[in-house]
C-alpha cells in the first residue's frame, strides 16, 4: 500500500486499520513511504505494529520509498531497513 | 525572546528558590532533617547555578556549584547535614542572593566579599580530587565526573500519554545526540499490545542509548526534562559494574535475556560478563534469604539497589501524574498552572474596575431616575456582576501573609545567635491573606518589631530564669482577619514596657505634664514618639530611638493603625491592624451641609437620631448617653468648619475604631455606595482626618473620612481644631 499521507500523532488512528488490511491481505505485503514527508515517534511506532503483525503472520513486511527525512528517522531508532528502502 | 524579561524571571523565580532554601536549612539547623528536605535544597542550587548558566552569570555558576557539591554529597550519604553546616550553607544562600541581586541589577561582574571564604569552608566537606576539579570548572557547566568522554548507557521508557501530551520522544533522542555521539539506539516495541488494544495515540516504545559524551550526568538527565514526570529513565555512566547493568535488566519490564542481548549488541557488556553476572546475580538472591548476606554484597548493589528502589518508587508517582493527565487536563507542565504578571498591568485592571464600578452605580441611579422598570432590572444585575468582577479582580491581589512570616524564620534564628538568646518563633495564620502591595510594605515595620522585641522584649536567660519564666524566649506573629480589617500581632513573652520609665522619659522631654493622669494605653503610644527609646543601652539592632516612630508612620500610610498591649513582666503585643485592600472600600454616605463625605462601612456600628432631648442632655459636652454607657462624639460641622443652617433632624453615626467607639454628628444619612479611593493630591497628604476623594456616581466629589487619623486628632484636644479645619 502506498502511505498518502504524514505519519504522525495526527494521522495514525486512520492509518492504523490501512496498514494492518494492507498486511493481511497480501503474501508480500510492502508499504511505500514516498509519498510520506513527515514521521514522528506515532508513526514509528505504527511501522513496529505493522511489522510485528506481519511477522506473527509468517510474512516479511517490505518498507520502500523512504525519503531522506523519513529514512534518517528511522536509521535513528534502529528500525530494521532493507536496501530497497531508500527513494 | 527578550532577554532583559528573562533575565528578571530568572531574578524572580532564583529568590523564591533561595527563600525555599532558606526554609530548609533553617529546618536544618534545629536538627530537623529528612531527605526530601535535602533534595529539596539540591534542586533549589541546581536550578539556580543551571539557569545561571544559560545567561553566562559565571558567578553563581561557580559559587553555587561549591554548595550543589556539598549537598550532592549530603544526598549520597558521604556528609552529615547537622546544624554547623546548614549554618554555614545559610551564610552560603545569602552570598547567592546578592550575587543575584546584583546580577537583577545588571551587575553581572559583582564580587561578594564573603564568596571566597565561605567557598574555602564549603572545601572542607568536599573531597580533595572534587575541590580541584571545581577550580578548574570556572565559566562551562562544571562535569561532575572530570572531563574524558565515555560510553553512558541510558533506560528511556515513556509513557502512555507522552505523545498524546505534545510530546515526541523522537525529537528527545534527537536532542540527545547533541550532548554526545549516540553509539548505538535499540528501539523497544515489546510493550505493544495486541493489534485490537494498541492505541496508535499512546506510546509503548522504549529506548537503549549508548552515548558516547563528555558530560555529566545532570546534562543527560536534563535532556529529558520536559518529559521526566511522564518517563522512567535510567543512567549508568561509564564503567559501570556489570552487575550495575544486571541490576538495570532485573529493574526493567522486559524479559532479562533480550536486554542481556541488546546490552551485549551495543557494546555495553561482552557475552561473557553478561553470563558471569547473570550468574552472580543468581547467587545472590539465593544469599539474600541469608539474614546478614546483604550486607556483604552491598558496595557492589548498590546503584542497582537504587534503581530497584526508584521503580519501587516512581511507579505510583508515574502513575498518579498519569490519572491527572487523563482528567482532561491539558498538561503543560506544572508551570501552566501560575502565571507570572506584570504588577502594574494588575493595577490597571483595578483602576478600570473602580470606574466601571462608579459608571454602573450611575447606571443605577439614572435608571431610579427615570423609573422605567425594565431599565432598573438590568442595572441591578449589571451591578451584582460589576461586584463580583471587582471581587475577583481584588482576589487577584491577594496573597497570603505566610511568605512574608516565613522570613522571620531566619531573621530570628540570626538575631538569636547574635544576641546570645535562646529564642524560638511561633507563626499562625500564615494563610491569612492580604493585598500584595501591603505585604510588601509590611515587612520593614514587622522587621523593626521583631529585632526590637528580640532585643528589647525578651530578657536574657539569666534574667528569665531568675523571674521564674522559661529559658526559651517565645516570639509570635499572628494574623488574622477581623471585621473587615487584617490584624497583625508581633507578641513576646519578654519584661513588658515599663510604664514608669515611659512616663519619666516623656516628662523629661516634655511631652506630657508631670502631674498628667494617662491611661496605660496612652502611656504606650508614646513609644512611638520620634526618638523615644528608654533602652538603657544602645545595641547595633535597635534602641537608637529610631524605628517606633517609622513603624507607625509606614502603618499610617497604609491606612492602618498600630497599638499596644503590655504587662510588666509578662510580654508585650503589638497590633496592626490593615485595611484589606487600598483600592475600594464599601462607604456609607453621609451629608453634613452640602458637603458629602464617605465613612468606611466595616467601621460604622449603627445609626441614631439626635434627638433635641438627647442633645439637650449632653448640656455642651461631647458626650452622649448610649444606653447607659458615655459615647464621646464630633461635630462634623464644627470640625470642618461647615457654614450653613442645621439640620432639623440631626443623626449620629456610631463608628468604632481601634477598640474605640465613637459618634460623628452629620445632617443627613444618605446610605450605602461603592466608593473608589482616589488618593488625595500631594498638596493635602498631610491633612489629618480625611483618607482620599472620590468621585460619586452624579459627578460630585466626596471626601473619605479617615476614621482612626480623625480619633487620634479628638483626643488631643489642644490641637484638634487647628489641624483639621484646615482640611476642610
Amino acid at each position: 500500500m502506498v502511505v498518502t499521507t504524514d505519519m504522525t500523532i495526527y494521522t495514525v488512528a486512520e492509518l492504523k486499520p490501512q496498514l494492518l488490511a494492507a498486511i493481511n491481505g497480501s503474501d508480500e505485503p510492502r508499504i511505500e513511504l514516498s509519498q510520506v514527508a513527515e514521521i514522528d515517534s506515532a508513526g514509528v511506532q505504527l511501522l513496529y505494529l505493522a511489522r510485528r503483525e506481519a511477522a506473527v503472520a509468517g510474512r516479511k513486511l517490505r518498507i520502500s520509498g523512504c525519503t531522506p527525512t523519513v529514512q534518517e528517522i528511522l536509521t535513528l531508532v534502529g528500525f530494521p531497513l532493507d536496501e530497497e528502502a531508500a527513494a | 525572546m527578550n532577554l532583559d524579561l528573562a533575565l528578571d524571571t530568572y531574578v524572580a523565580e532564583s529568590r523564591e528558590l533561595l527563600e525555599q532554601m532558606e526554609e530548609a536549612l533553617l529546618a536544618f539547623a534545629k536538627g530537623d532533617c529528612d531527605a526530601d528536605r535535602v533534595n529539596a535544597v539540591f534542586r533549589a542550587a541546581h536550578t539556580i547555578k543551571g539557569s545561571a548558566g544559560l545567561f553566562g552569570l559565571d558567578a553563581i555558576v561557580e559559587f553555587t556549584h561549591g554548595v550543589e557539591s556539598v549537598l550532592d554529597r549530603v544526598r549520597d550519604g558521604l556528609v552529615i547535614m547537622d546544624p554547623v553546616l546548614a549554618n554555614l550553607l545559610l551564610e552560603c544562600s545569602d552570598c547567592m542572593r546578592q550575587l543575584v541581586d546584583a546580577a537583577g541589577a545588571g551587575d553581572t561582574g559583582a564580587v561578594v566579599e564573603e564568596a571566597p571564604a565561605l567557598r574555602q569552608r564549603l572545601s572542607v566537606y568536599l573531597g580533595e580530587a572534587r575541590e580541584t576539579s571545581c577550580a578548574g570548572a570556572r565559566a562551562q557547566p562544571p562535569a561532575r565526573v572530570a572531563g574524558s568522554a565515555g560510553d553512558w548507557h541510558i533506560s528511556l521508557r515513556f509513557g502512555r500519554d507522552v505523545l498524546r501530551n505534545g510530546m515526541d520522544p523522537v525529537s528527545f533522542l534527537r536532542y540527545l545526540a547533541t550532548v554526545g555521539d549516540i553509539v548505538s539506539i535499540a528501539t523497544l516495541a515489546d510493550a505493544l499490545p495486541s493489534v485490537e488494544e494498541m492505541d496508535p495515540e499512546s506510546c509503548y516504545l522504549g529506548f537503549e542509548i549508548q552515548l558516547c559524551t563528555a558530560a555529566d550526568k545532570q546534562t543527560i538527565e536534563d535532556v529529558f526534562e520536559f518529559v521526566r514526570d511522564d518517563c522512567q529513565i535510567r543512567i549508568l555512566p561509564p564503567s559501570s559494574k556489570a552487575a550495575d547493568y544486571v541490576d538495570l535488566i532485573t529493574a526493567l519490564p522486559e524479559a532479562d535475556t533480550r536486554l542481556g542481548e541488546i546490552l551485549v549488541s551495543s557494546g555495553a557488556l561482552t557475552q561473557a560478563e553478561l553470563e558471569a553476572a547473570l550468574a552472580s546475580q543468581s547467587d545472590c538472591d539465593q544469599l539474600a534469604d541469608v539474614p546478614g548476606a546483604q550486607e556483604a554484597t552491598a558496595t557492589n548493589r548498590r546503584l542497582g539497589e537504587i534503581l530497584v528502589s526508584q521503580e519501587v518508587v516512581r511507579e505510583p508517582v508515574v502513575q498518579a501524574a498519569l490519572d491527572k493527565q487523563k482528567q482532561g487536563r491539558e498538561a503543560k507542565g506544572q508551570e501552566a498552572r501560575f502565571i507570572r504578571l506584570d504588577a502594574e498591568k494588575l493595577d490597571r485592571l483595578i483602576n478600570q474596575v473602580g470606574e466601571l464600578v462608579i459608571a454602573g452605580a450611575g447606571i443605577g441611579l439614572a435608571a431610579k431616575r427615570v423609573g422605567a422598570t425594565e431599565m432598573l432590572e438590568a442595572a441591578s444585575t449589571l451591578e451584582s456582576l460589576v461586584e463580583s468582577v471587582r471581587d475577583s479582580a481584588l482576589q487577584l491581589r491577594m496573597v497570603p501573609i505566610g511568605a512574608t512570616f516565613n522570613r522571620f524564620q531566619r531573621v530570628v534564628h540570626d538575631v538569636a545567635q547574635e544576641l546570645g538568646k535562646d529564642i524560638g518563633l511561633v507563626i499562625n495564620g500564615a494563610e491569612t491573606e492580604l493585598d500584595k502591595t501591603m505585604v510588601d510594605r509590611i515587612g520593614d515595620p514587622l522587621m523593626h518589631l521583631v529585632r526590637n522585641a528580640m532585643d528589647h522584649g525578651i530578657e536574657q536567660t539569666d534574667v528569665r530564669i531568675a523571674a521564674g519564666k522559661s529559658a526559651k524566649g517565645m516570639l509570635s506573629l499572628n494574623a488574622f482577619h477581623e471585621s473587615g480589617s487584617i490584624v497583625i500581632e508581633v507578641s513576646d513573652d519578654g519584661g513588658g514596657l515599663r510604664r514608669d520609665r515611659i512616663l519619666a522619659k516623656a516628662v523629661e522631654r516634655g511631652l506630657v505634664a508631670p502631674d498628667a493622669d494617662l491611661p496605660d494605653r496612652e502611656v504606650f503610644d508614646l513609644i512611638f514618639e520620634p526618638g523615644f527609646s528608654t533602652a538603657a543601652k544602645v545595641s547595633n539592632l535597635s534602641g537608637r530611638g529610631v524605628g517606633m516612630d517609622v513603624v507607625k508612620r509606614s502603618v499610617g500610610d497604609l491606612r492602618g493603625t498600630v497599638e499596644v498591649d503590655s504587662v510588666e513582666g509578662r510580654g508585650t503585643t503589638i497590633r496592626i491592624r490593615l485595611p484589606l485592600t487600598l483600592a475600594i472600600i464599601d462607604g456609607f454616605l453621609v451629608a453634613v451641609g452640602k458637603s458629602v463625605f464617605v465613612v468606611p462601612l466595616d467601621i460604622v456600628e449603627e445609626c441614631l437620631e439626635l434627638t433635641p432631648e438627647a442633645r439637650a442632655e449632653t448640656s455642651g459636652r461631647d458626650f452622649l448617653n448610649l444606653r447607659g454607657q458615655a459615647l464621646p462624639f464630633i461635630e462634623l460641622n464644627q470640625l470642618f468648619d461647615i457654614a450653613g443652617p442645621r439640620s432639623p433632624r440631626e443623626n449620629i453615626l456610631v463608628v468604632r475604631s481601634a477598640g474605640r467607639r465613637v459618634g460623628l454628628v452629620v445632617d443627613q444619612l444618605i446610605g450605602e455606595a461603592q466608593t473608589v479611593i482616589k488618593p488625595l493630591g500631594a498638596w493635602f497628604q498631610t491633612v489629618k482626618g480625611i483618607g482620599g476623594s472620590t468621585i460619586m456616581s452624579d459627578g460630585r466629589v466626596a471626601l473619605i473620612l479617615d476614621v482612626p487619623g480623625l480619633l487620634e486628632h479628638v483626643h488631643r484636644p489642644a490641637s484638634r481644631r487647628e489641624v483639621l479645619k484646615s482640611a476642610a
